[in-house]
């Protein structure tokens, strides 16, 4: 296949501005990512080309992008999902909402600033017993699903109420929050509530779905902001 | 330049560097310094289970995990850091439930159990169930919740700092130099304790399971300072990557019942391993994979084999077992539903309706730095310490793992070593004063830095990178032969002298120069290629990992010992041997 890459690149040391840039990749396998499109720039065409990737299996959360203007990791999303046919094109950006530093590298400090105001850890002070403490798979499916997120941030950058003011803790925070919420573990549930109840809290989703559509997780963030809210309305 | 003063730095933030630094910060001042930010670290992309004898399943015990670990070493471990490790296994995972680690649950609510591969009942000689298992995600709960445990400790982060230097002064720890990726400004820490938690090296390889990230940084930076590297020719290929890709589909597959296929759709591993079939070490899997493919029985002719997991196979060799157990798509997709998704993504294929085609790919590093069971780093055949330098997880070796690692003890060994390294680095704190830095710390380090980004010869990183990668899988993979072993070592120093006199990098800036930093862990790949080729040459027997064609047998007379290798000054090696401790377990042949 023949891809043309359109890529949204930005030096701060050279560029004024950002500006978008083409490479036409020849050869190219369906099976291939976009991330080994990018490495392929980055390795034989354009070293200064600058982006975040670890595992390149879709767990460890370095590489949200936005490729045809839609977020999600590049080294799970496939060319043959992206292009039909022989010949096509697949644009990339950074993910929206955060400042962006260079090419595809955004500035992640707020997005890790809204996870930490969750409290994002287990709180029990009961001094625990000799063993594990007990959970029945039911309680433990309970909170199943937020144990999934690589906190990647292609939830919290697609969606618009973030774009609109950045203060808003966004999915990613609300879906790690959910997760220590309905763990039976744990103690601090009240806390969490109120501070998801504030103003930058859960009322600030509009339940537009662009997260749960963006997860590569396949975490229903949606549904669990939903139950969120339910907790706070039900206290 | 700008200094910071810590007490105890902790240089990597996956499972062993963040274990160490939640019991170093709570009683001397400490900071984690990572080129990555936590959560994207490695031990994230660990499956299967960690090895515990909880016995929640069924009878176990930690001295039939720790005979299965000297075993499937290959008698290589040192057997008192082996009883120690599996006695410790069992609080660490108790204490991972304790911060919150979100395990799978037996219906009566305890930790769930699987079967892994070289674990077993010592009575029976049956597999058994000790891997305890969050899905198929075990490490990133790992990683995730000592990350959590870390941000509720208020742990102090350097997120995005390349570590290239360690600093010594008359023999002892002074710090180390840093490079912030964000702004290319190198830094100095200074610091009474380095704690090295780097992970490991597997981007030597052309096929690998590992990140792009994983080119043994803390390993080449102590082998240029002199300090040797234990036992580097051991090195893993799991049996099971996603074919061309790598992507590792985790022992646990077979744990719950999949089984091997070869082209002709026999159950090949019957004839290699009689008793534990499929589930025999990952050594001894990997090499029937090959020798399958190499008679010919790969799948279309083709470098794989199929993993099968579809119900019907799997039952169909539960029943021939006299198992009452059966599966369903529904227990696949709530055990398993990682590789669900690797494999929907990747190949396009249902594993729960279709077998999915692997192939040995590099997977974990056996040998590194040679520590003792407190993490505290060896430099000689005597044990003699470094004071103030410790190493835990992969990029050690303790030796936990000898000449073969069992699946699920990599998780055990960072939990359990990474605590030790971190109650120990923070005693030595507390009673040792500050090392003065030399003058011109980073001086080195910057002059280097500064050659690559003004590279402009002919080779690019990648082409380098990419030659060393198909040497080392050809010569220095799963089987090996003097030939090949010579081989690899002409090719690897003549890319080396193309990597000091001929590079080419492009990017000549200081915000996030990737093109850089890759240039700065190609040359620590290299060395690390080299030292692993080397190793390989002087032990002539087959071990383990270690495969000799031209040295088919174990050979305890000569070789019962650590190679220890030490670059020196003008960048020729040195070998030397430092025995193994046995403790209760004879060497014996070993079967499964």
């Amino acid at each position: 296949m023949e891809v043309t890459l359109r890529i949204r690149r930005y030096n701060p040391e050279l560029d004024r501005k950002p500006y978008w840039a083409e490479y036409t990749l020849m050869d190219v396998e369906p099976s291939e990512r976009v991330l080994d499109l990018l490495h392929r720039v980055k390795w034989q065409v354009d070293g200064t080309l600058a982006l975040r990737r670890s595992c390149g299996h879709g767990i460890c959360g370095s590489d949200a992008m936005r490729i045809n203007g839609v977020n999600m990791l590049a080294c799970k999303a496939v060319v043959k999902n992206l292009i039909k046919g022989e010949k096509g094109r697949i644009q990339v950006e950074p993910i929206l909402g955060l400042r962006v530093i260079k090419d595809l590298i955004v500035d992640m400090e707020p997005f890790m600033a809204h996870y930490r105001s969750v409290r994002p850890y287990l709180v029990n002070d009961e001094p625990p017993p000799e063993r594990e403490r007990l959970q029945s798979p039911q309680e433990r499916s309970r909170y199943e699903e937020g144990t999934k997120c690589i906190l990647c941030a292609a939830c919290t950058t697609s969606c618009p109420s973030f774009w609109a003011n950045g203060t808003y803790v966004g999915p990613a925070a609300i879906v790690q929050a959910h997760r220590f919420i309905f763990d039976s573990r744990d103690r601090a549930t009240a806390e969490r509530l109120a501070i998801l109840a504030e103003g930058n809290g859960v009322w600030r989703c509009r339940t537009i779905f662009n997260c749960t559509s963006a997860c590569p997780r396949g975490i229903p963030v949606t549904r669990l902001i939903a139950e969120v809210k339910q907790a706070i309305g039900g206290r | 330049m700008p200094i910071h003063r810590f007490d105890a730095l902790i240089v990597g933030a996956g499972g062993a560097g963040l274990m160490a630094a939640l019991y170093a910060s709570r009683s001397v001042k400490t900071a984690v310094i990572s080129k990555l930010y936590p959560t994207r670290s490695h031990t994230g992309a660990a499956q299967g289970g960690i090895g515990a004898a909880l016995g929640n399943e069924e009878e176990d015990h930690w001295e039939w995990h720790a005979f299965d670990t000297v075993k499937g070493s290959d008698y290589l471990a040192d057997q008192d850091a082996v009883e120690l490790m599996c006695r410790e296994a069992i609080d660490a995972v108790i204490e991972l439930e304790h911060m919150g680690l979100p395990f799978d649950r037996t219906p009566d609510g305890k930790i769930a159990q699987r079967r892994f591969g070289g674990h077993t009942n010592n009575l029976t000689g049956k597999p058994v169930r000790r891997a305890c298992h969050a899905a198929d995600r075990t490490g990133h709960m790992i990683l995730q919740t000592l990350y959590q445990q870390c941000i509720k400790n208020n742990v102090t982060f350097f997120d995005e700092f390349h570590v290239v230097d360690l600093i010594l002064n008359n023999g002892r720890v002074a710090g180390v130099v840093a490079v912030e990726i964000g702004t290319g400004e190198v830094h100095v820490f200074h610091a009474k304790a380095v704690l090295f938690a780097t992970g490991g090296w597997g981007k030597v390889w052309e096929i690998t399971s590992n990140a792009f990230t994983l080119t043994g940084d803390g390993n080449a930076v102590l082998l240029r300072r002199g300090i040797p590297q234990e036992d580097l020719e051991f090195y893993q290929f799991h049996p099971t990557g996603i074919y061309r890709l790598g992507i590792l589909i985790t022992e646990g597959v077979r744990g719950e019942g999949g089984v091997l296929l070869n082209g002709l759709g026999e159950r090949f591993m019957e004839r290699y391993a009689p008793h534990i079939k499929d589930l025999a070490s990952r050594d001894v899997v990997s090499r029937a994979i090959y020798l399958e493919i190499r008679e010919g029985r790969g799948v279309n002719g083709k470098r794989y084999v199929h993993l099968d997991v579809t119900p019907e196979t799997v039952n169909r060799y539960l029943a021939e077992a006299g198992e009452a157990r059966r599966i369903d798509r529904a227990y696949i997709e709530s055990k398993l539903p990682d590789i669900l998704d690797f494999c929907r993504t990747y190949l396009g294929i249902d594993p729960a309706s279709e077998p999915i085609p692997v192939q040995p790919t590099a997977h974990y590093a056996m040998g590194g730095i040679p520590t003792n069971v407190n993490a505290e780093v060896v430099i000689d055949e005597q044990g003699t310490v470094l004071p103030g330098l410790y190493a835990a997880g992969e990029c050690a070796c303790v030796s936990v793992h000898g000449a073969n690692r069992l699946g699920t003890n990599s998780l055990v060994d960072l939990v359990v070593f990474g605590k030790r390294g971190g109650i120990a680095m923070a005693e030595y704190c507390q009673g040792a004063d500050f090392v003065p830095l030399p003058p011109q710390p980073a001086a080195e380090a910057e002059a280097e830095i500064e050659r690559l980004r003004r590279a402009r010869g002919h080779w690019r990183v990648a082409q380098l990178r990419a030659e060393m990668q198909q040497l080392m899988f050809d010569h220095v993979g799963v089987f090996r032969t003097e030939d090949g072993l010579q081989q690899a070592i002409e090719g690897l120093r003549e890319l080396k002298e193309r990597y000091r006199t001929d590079l080419h990098v492009d990017d000549a800036g200081y915000v996030f120069n990737q093109d850089l930093l890759e240039a700065w862990e190609l040359g620590g790949l290299l060395d690390i290629a080299e030292a692993t080729a080397l190793s390989a040459l002087a032990r002539r027997e087959s071990r383990g990992a270690h495969s000799r064609e031209d040295y088919p047998q174990r050979n305890d007379e000569e070789f019962l010992k650590h190679t220890l290798i030490t670059r020196l000054p003008d960048g020729s090696h040195q070998i030397g041997y430092k025995p193994v401790v046995i403790t209760k377990y004879q060497p014996k042949e070993r079967v499964y």
